[in-house]
């Protein structure tokens, strides 16, 4: 096998948890899927809608569908080996628990400031094993050298920590992409980290 | 007090801070945060009453809207 072979092969036997489909959740979810993550567990209650195409991993024939039915559709176009569980659904801490504590590494993708915060309360105080990934600050465009990753614990950072969306300062598909990017690259830096390859 | 914040060494003239003290004196000023001192969730209704002291490893992260 060559060596992405025996990654993708070795990521077979992982489940990761992804709370929210929007810009950083859709993109996140397709490079794990990408590279071969055996289960995706997504999660989000919304719609495709027209304005989510500027950033998010929907097609415009797919406006008005569910979110999580969409992106099971777009995951198993690219890796049809891809085991996807999509819950159409607004999370609570009890559904966080519930849906994520199977997992290897959940990955926070919500898109409002409150649900991130319920998310990393609730994985700090009743799942504290469990790696979560964070994504805080990727509004706008160009800073690219603000954005980075720090962790405390099992509790990892990605973005720039500062841009928060507002009227003036819109989410666009390069940064998002960037951090939903650094998210999936962090999900991989802790499911290889006893990956051996051989020969 | 020597602690650590976000992963750097910081140095305050003093033995102690309440979170909010620190979060002043930092110019933590987002209205959503997440406070760990030494691995351990603070709560916000903790955050006049809980104290950092020498030696502690404390995360502060502001919560943004956007994703």
């Amino acid at each position: 096998m060559t060596l992405p072979e025996q990654i993708s092969n070795y990521l077979k036997q992982f489940t990761v948890g992804i709370a929210g489909c929007g810009g950083l959740g859709s993109n996140c979810a397709v490079a794990l899927a990408r590279v071969g993550v055996g289960r995706l567990i997504i999660a989000d209650f919304d719609i495709v809608t027209e304005q989510n195409l500027n950033r998010q991993y929907y097609f415009h024939d797919q406006i008005g569908r569910l979110k999580v039915h969409a992106l099971r559709d777009n995951i198993q176009r690219i890796n049809p080996d891809v085991v996807v569980k999509a819950f159409d659904m607004k999370l609570c801490v009890s559904d966080v628990i519930e849906l994520f504590s199977g997992c290897d590494v959940i990955v926070e993708a919500f898109d409002k400031a409150e649900m991130k915060q319920m998310i990393i309360e609730t994985v700090i105080t009743k799942m504290q094993a469990k790696p979560l990934i964070v994504g805080v600050g990727m509004a706008g465009w160009g800073r690219s050298s603000i954005i980075g990753a720090r962790n405390s614990g099992n509790l990892f950072i990605c973005g720039d920590e500062v841009s928060e969306v507002s009227d003036q300062l819109p989410v666009l598909a390069p940064r998002v992409g960037m951090v939903a990017n650094m998210q999936a690259n962090e999900v991989l830096e802790i499911l290889l980290k006893d990956f051996r390859p051989t020969n | 007090m020597d602690i650590i914040l976000n992963n750097r060494n910081e140095s305050f003239d003093t033995d102690q801070l309440t979170i909010n003290e620190l979060l002043a004196v930092k110019n933590f000023t987002f209205k959503m945060l997440v406070v760990k001192v030494n691995g351990e969730l603070v709560r916000r209704r903790d955050f006049d009453s809980s104290i950092v002291k020498n030696g502690d490893d404390v995360m502060v992260l502001h919560l943004i809207t956007g994703g």
